[in-house]
């Protein structure tokens, strides 16, 4: 099974990193959301994988039942979604104003900051 | 003690069924030892930041009161980090695990002599800023909310020095990139977004990186807590990843800290937003990632820093003289002071890779002098283009005559940033140069010296152009209004680089304290888990 | 999506869905739902009810700004964790009391006014970039 999923998790950040290398931002943003859910999947795989025991104490019984899943890696992949959920609103809003402000969507025409004919510093006075 | 106010120990047993009529022994999973006030001490900072952050959201439009809630808060998080950086420094490292839960359960926050030292720089950098942006930052920048977002930025800078655990590392990690992300694009002019879109996307490619490692950190260990980690990395040598893990920590570390192949999102952003937010940014933000290559590479993994370290070292002297040409090729000083702030962390990374006490004392000194330095080059260059009515050296001038204490500070700066005496400058790039002969590394020490010079060219003929070149153009004079809410955190900052430079016992013996705990953390597991700890 | 089907539907769904968002924030204790997806729940209800009526009757509706909604609840989520400096615990630390109100013995916690808080927070960060997006959709 984790081999299965090592495979899932490949195929992710290959697509991801594949849409992140375009110049395009809509592309690299649709790579951001791919790569998130990639870590997501890697970090439940981390936890080891289990089934269908969710890890909640019975009210019959003082610890966990037998092969009940890892509370933690949910922990942590909850976290994760949840900032990767709102980078993902804010960059979605920043291409967006980037879009409308600079009239374009490739990265290649965006040299508002570092403009391309920028003077050398001069050499003397 | 208040009746009413009793902790879950106490009374869960009969709110809830519980099958076995034995009392339960809390003390396997929690902290049964009454907290002292003082360990609060390093939670306290994060707390103060994010609640004061949270006032100010609520009174975001009430744009007068900003000013009176932020400075007094800022004023107390300085006191409250040089009371802890007293406590460690006397008593060593201590710490406090969130909702009592023993560690590694609990979410431990740590602090040791780097961290509290770092907390204490970033802590008056922030004070600076904070005074600095009174009169810089305008109605519109306030009501876009420079206030809030400066407090929940050092809330996520402190608490990326503080904390204990890896996981947690990575969430204020997010906390520090969501507000820098609501500094950088204050105003939301077109030359923002531009610069934001580049920096959004490669610091969140960093910050994703480092959670994947976070990610192999469990997959390996089973625990996130850092001294947990530290006290059986040497049971998995051998067996597990360890050197993939240390380079994806790397990677992502570097990438945050604008190490040389991956440095470029730094340049073309930090020019953009207001300049004492840039100053912010290069004091602090690169910082936070070489703190946290500094704490994961020497504390956590230090055989596979060894056997990183010549690669360490080759993007230690490429990030160095490269940020130093960069400087060198830009005639606007914003940018200039970007590429500085890149040969700064090359600076550190060779401490990093030289390891070792000495090596690592030079990186935490570096970076303490570099949080300082950089946000004055900031805040100098805020004021010369306030002045001289230009960001670029095309068209500066005559600076010395018009503003004489702005030269004076100029003089003492550049020569600190270059490394020069008498300033603050020179002794962190002493202790890397010694401990880089000491190994036998003459051409790292060559690269620190050859990145020195280049810098105080650059420096120099900014020096040169903009201050004694006479005036090109007339131009208004500016306002002298609110000169002492300007000048202020400049001449303080002046005063701690004239000073430190001056008198570098306490900050060498402390930083050399702090390399020594961190490259053998006893202290630190010994903080966390006093009784050994849970299984 | 300025539709007589929507219009008519909205503010009843709206409400429906505010009252639900308390119900999953409250259950969340024991449970499953919380204060972040309580959060979520409202933050799309006021979604639903800015695309049938526009933006501006969502800011009047809910009086306060969305960022200050995510401060209180930021402030109520922090200051949760320091009642425990009181006890003489650890910051965070579950906290209970069992005040009786009509007879009826309730326990309170600060873990809920915790989740409350998040409850806030959630819904207004989530508020504010959903208002956001839909204010540049309709000018």
């Amino acid at each position: 099974m984790e081999t299965l999923f090592s495979v899932l998790i490949g195929i992710f950040f290959a697509s991801a990193i594949y849409l992140m290398l375009s110049k395009h931002t809509v592309r690299i943003l649709l790579g951001f959301a791919i790569l998130g859910n990639a870590v997501n999947l890697l970090l439940f795989t981390a936890g080891r994988l289990t089934r269908e025991v969710p890890p909640i104490i019975p009210l019959a019984a003082d610890v966990l039942p037998e092969g009940a899943a890892n509370p933690l890696p949910q922990a942590l992949i909850l976290t994760a979604i949840v900032i990767s959920f709102s980078f993902f609103a804010f960059l979605l809003v920043l291409t967006y104003r980037g879009y409308q402000e600079l009239g374009t969507d490739n990265t290649d025409e965006m040299r508002l900051a570092e403009p391309k004919d920028e003077p050398l510093p001069p050499l003397g006075y | 003690m208040n009746p009413f106010l009793r902790s879950v120990t106490d009374r869960n047993t009969d709110a809830m069924a519980v099958p076995t009529t034995a009392p339960i022994d809390l003390s396997a999973a929690m902290v049964m030892a009454p907290t002292a006030l003082a360990d609060w001490l390093v939670i306290a900072p994060m707390a103060l930041m994010i609640t004061l952050g949270a006032v100010l959201m609520m009174v975001r439009h009430r744009i007068w009161l900003h000013g009176w809630i932020a400075i007094p808060g800022l004023v107390a998080l300085v006191l409250m980090e040089g009371l802890l950086v007293y406590r460690v420094a006397v008593d060593g490292p201590f710490t406090m695990t969130a909702g009592r839960w023993l560690p590694p359960f609990g979410i431990s926050f740590t602090a040791d002599l780097m961290g509290s030292l770092l907390a204490l720089a970033s802590g008056l950098v922030a004070l600076a800023a904070g005074i600095y942006g009174l009169r810089d930052i305008d109605a519109t920048g306030r009501r876009y909310g420079f206030y809030p977002f400066l407090l929940l930025l050092m809330a996520g800078v402190t608490g990326a020095f503080l904390t204990g655990d890896i996981f947690n590392l990575y969430v204020w990690f997010e906390v520090l990139l969501i507000s820098s992300f609501g500094l950088l694009i204050l105003g939301s002019e077109r030359q923002q977004i531009d610069g934001a879109l580049k920096y959004a996307v490669l610091n969140l490619l960093g910050t994703t990186l480092f959670l994947i490692a976070v990610g192999y950190v469990y997959a390996i260990f089973g625990t996130l807590n850092m001294a947990d980690i530290a006290r059986q990395a040497n049971d998995y040598r051998g067996t597990a990843p360890l050197m993939t893990l240390s380079a994806l920590f790397i990677l992502a570390f570097a990438m945050k800290a604008a190490a040389f192949p991956v440095n470029f999102w730094l340049p073309a952003s930090y020019h953009t937003p207001r300049i004492v937010v840039s100053a912010l940014f290069g004091g602090l933000l690169t910082k936070v990632g070489v703190y946290a290559l500094m704490r994961v590479m020497v504390m956590l993994f230090p055989v596979e820093r060894e056997q990183l370290s010549f690669l360490l070292a080759i993007i230690a002297a490429l990030t160095m003289v490269i940020g130093a040409l960069g400087a060198l090729a830009q005639s606007d000083l914003r940018r200039m002071a970007g590429f500085a702030v890149i040969a700064g962390i090359g600076n550190i990374i060779a401490g990093v890779a030289i390891g070792g006490v000495p090596g690592v004392s030079g990186a935490i000194l570096y970076s303490l002098h570099s949080i300082i330095v950089m946000t004055a080059l900031y805040l100098l260059i805020g004021e010369a283009a306030r002045i001289g009515g230009s960001w670029s050296l095309q068209t500066l001038g005559g600076l010395y005559r018009d503003a004489p204490w702005i030269a004076a500070a100029a003089f003492v700066i550049f020569f600190a940033a270059a490394g020069l005496p008498p300033f603050s400058g020179l002794w962190p790039k002493i202790i890397l140069l010694k401990a880089a002969l000491d190994i036998g590394a003459w051409w790292l020490s060559a690269a620190i010296l050859i990145s020195a010079l280049i810098l105080t060219l650059t420096l120099g003929r900014v020096f040169l152009l903009a201050f004694w070149r006479p005036r090109i153009e007339p131009s208004a004079v500016p306002s002298a209004a609110g000169a002492l809410q300007r000048s202020a955190p400049l001449a303080g900052l002046v005063a701690i680089i004239v000073f430190f430079g001056i008198f570098p016992d306490l900050p060498v013996r402390l930083s050399q304290e702090a390399a020594a705990t961190l490259a053998d953390p006893r202290a630190y597991i010994q903080s966390v888990f006093p009784t050994g700890g849970a299984e | 999506m300025n539709t007589l089907i929507l219009r008519t539907v909205a503010p009843p769904i709206t409400a429906l869905m505010l009252v639900f968002s308390v119900f999953v924030l409250l259950r969340g204790h024991n449970e499953p739902g919380g204060g972040f997806i309580g959060g979520l729940i409202a933050a799309s209800a006021l979604a639903i009810y800015g695309i049938a009526y526009g933006v501006s009757a969502v800011r009047r509706a809910i009086r306060f700004h969305p960022m200050a909604i995510a401060g209180f609840g930021l402030l109520v989520a922090t200051l949760s964790g320091f009642v425990s400096v009181f006890v003489g615990v650890p910051f965070m630390t579950g906290l209970w009391i069992y005040p009786r109100i009509f007879g009826v013995e309730l326990p309170l916690a600060t873990v809920i006014s915790f989740d409350i808080g998040v409850y806030f927070v959630v819904l207004g960060s989530i508020a504010s970039i959903a208002l956001a997006l839909e204010e540049r959709e309709f000018d």
